[in-house]
């Protein structure tokens, strides 16, 4: 193969051999991945069984369905790329890659996407296996069923774009810390991992449709466990082409205006 | 010059460094207004390169040896002069520049540190395109030049620095450069490693008629490799031309070896001793007087034996540098 495909291909294979190397760490990760869903699901059984069986129209069955699905979605469009970048710039692996002829993106898409062919099927079994502890309700509806693959797909690449723009900011800080717990903070409570967003106040349901978060994360879970009318489905989806429409700008903006101060202040 | 593979014009670089004064007082005054200094890494080098030429860059660290290399590799934006290799702009770093060049930098890592070099490899083929009978050429040459039969197939943490050194040169050679920038690339090897790579090198330029422009510590690798040195030290131009003449030019005195029986008592008059040691005398001597003090050498004592050598190219170097600083 030759071209991106064959870029692609041949990072994909380096990715896998790279990661069975650390197949531990591996492990461990996954276990971070499962806790945190876990511990919200947990903590939101209690108080759905302590406020008379229902909190907010969810269920016991509906949270358990909710936050195993979210689990699901978080592990596919996760990146680490945020805490990678600064480390990149200080060590110069990143004068590496600018002197290869290809985009550095690619070689963290490539990446991200065999890492996921790994954790995604293993993760699938963390949940089925959680399913029979927490008994999640599920009433699939065909079209939101087919609608999810789709909504997954683009929360991932809205994710990784907007992820990738906000890693930058290494170019230009050596703390880039302080950004990250930030944004971390902005995505536990809008993209619905702390709890489903239609339990927020309506001002935080406002805000969280201007904003990216949600169409990242918690979009795709509410269609899938049919939460969504196709109305809502379609303002979804839109919303997720024109956040990752300008994700695209803000990444080609957010490169070139880094690599110029990296290529000026030394590489 | 059209005919030029680098062309470098007044080629500067400034560096904006942040400074502020000891204490609490200069601390807070820097939150509020931040003072810079001009930095000039490189002032204004012109210089240009002919197809197929290997050249030593010379100068003490900090001279802006590496800084020059990152402007002509694209990794740095000069802030005035003018660079082109291979008629290409560099800072704009195309991709048809890009697949032309490499920057073979001694703490570089572009081999992935957890699987074998030769998944690295494969992955640079895909990078750069290359045809696989070509890349199939090239590596087969490469493992024989530079002996890495039994490396490749280890992961890379596994190797010694000498070993991961080899693996990175071929990593960056895979694409056979055109243009070809060395920096320190055989820094913290053995004798034999650096032998071998310079050897090497040696051997690449040959073959594929590369330009190379190398930095390098050990003058052993410029001796061996280069006719011809740039010198810069402090972002100036000092010296361009001939390892002979900048031995001409900057080494005002000779060396004479004189084996004696014994260590006499009372050398002084015949020039500077060095050393002497079981009757081995090294004496230092101005240019000019070498051969009469060669012949009352000869007539006043007991000569076993007696050379005369030029200076070691370090203490030459050494030389231009400190006539340049006073």
């Amino acid at each position: 193969m030759t071209g991106l495909a064959g870029v692609y291909q041949q990072q994909m294979k380096t990715s896998f051999a790279a990661m069975l190397q650390y197949r531990a760490a591996l492990v461990i990760w996954l276990i971070s991945q499962v806790l945190d869903p876990v511990i919200y699901l947990i903590v939101w059984s209690t108080v759905t069984a302590a406020s008379g069986g229902e909190v907010g129209g969810y269920t016991r069955g509906d949270f358990a369905a909710y936050f195993l699905v979210l689990m699901l979605v978080n592990n596919i469009t996760y990146s680490w790329i945020m805490h990678e970048y600064e480390y990149r710039v200080r060590e110069g692996t990143l004068s590496a890659a600018l002197l290869r002829p290809v985009h550095p993106i690619h070689a963290d898409i490539a990446d991200n996407l065999s890492s996921k062919m790994i954790s995604t099927p293993m993760m699938l079994a963390v949940a089925v296996g959680l399913g029979f502890v927490f008994r999640p309700t599920v009433h699939l509806v065909p079209w939101a069923l087919a609608a999810f693959v789709p909504a997954v797909a683009l929360a991932f690449v809205l994710r990784f774009l907007i992820e990738w723009t906000l890693a930058l900011a290494a170019f230009w800080t050596t703390r880039v810390s302080a950004l990250n717990q930030t944004y971390y903070v902005a995505l536990l409570f809008l993209s619905g991992q702390v709890a489903p967003l239609a339990l927020f106040p309506g001002f935080v349901q406002a805000i969280g449709l201007a904003l990216p978060f949600r169409w990242m994360i918690s979009f795709p879970v509410e269609l899938l466990l049919g939460n969504l009318t196709p109305a809502q489905a379609l303002i979804g989806f839109a919303a997720q082409v024109a956040w990752i429409a300008i994700g695209l700008v803000l990444v080609r903006l957010a490169w070139r205006a880094g690599v110029r101060q990296y290529s000026a202040v030394g590489a | 010059m059209t005919t030029s593979t680098v062309h470098v014009h007044e080629l500067t670089k400034v560096y904006k460094v942040a400074e502020r004064e000891a204490g609490m007082a200069a601390a807070l005054r820097s939150l509020v207004r931040r003072k810079t200094e001009d930095v000039r890494a490189v002032d204004g080098i012109s210089f240009d390169l002919a197809p197929g030429e290997v050249v030593g860059f010379l100068g003490p660290n900090g001279a802006g040896k590496t800084t020059t290399l990152k402007m002509l590799s694209g990794l740095l934006h000069p802030t005035a002069g003018e660079a082109t290799v291979l008629g290409f702009t560099p800072a704009r770093r195309e991709r048809d520049f890009l697949r032309q060049i490499t920057l073979v930098m001694g703490q570089r890592n572009q081999l992935v540190w957890d699987i074998p070099a030769i998944d690295s490899f494969e992955l640079n083929r895909a990078v750069y395109r290359l045809p696989a009978a070509d890349y199939q050429d090239t590596l087969h040459e490469l493992t024989e030049l530079l002996d890495l039969g039994p490396l490749l197939k280890k992961p890379v943490r596994n190797l010694s620095l000498g070993e991961r050194m080899k693996c990175e040169i071929a990593a960056a050679l895979l694409h056979r450069p055109q243009v070809v920038f060395l920096d320190e690339p055989t820094i913290g090897l053995d004798v034999t490693m650096q032998r071998r790579i310079r050897a090497f090198f040696a051997d690449y330029n040959r073959r594929f008629g590369a330009t190379i422009l190398l930095t390098s510590h050990y003058m052993n690798d410029v001796e061996a490799l280069c006719r011809r040195v740039i010198v810069i030290h402090e972002g100036k131009l000092l010296f361009d031309g001939d390892l002979a003449a900048l031995l001409q030019r900057f080494s005002s005195h000779k060396t004479i070896v004189v084996q004696l029986e014994t260590c006499p008592e009372k050398l002084d008059g015949y020039g500077e001793v060095v050393s002497c040691e079981d009757g081995l005398v090294t004496l230092r001597v101005p240019k000019a007087e070498t051969s009469r003090t060669t012949a009352r050498l000869l007539a006043d004592l007991p000569v076993i034996d007696l050379t005369v050598e030029d200076p070691p190219i370090e203490e030459v170097i050494e030389r231009v540098f400190a006539q340049e600083a006073e």
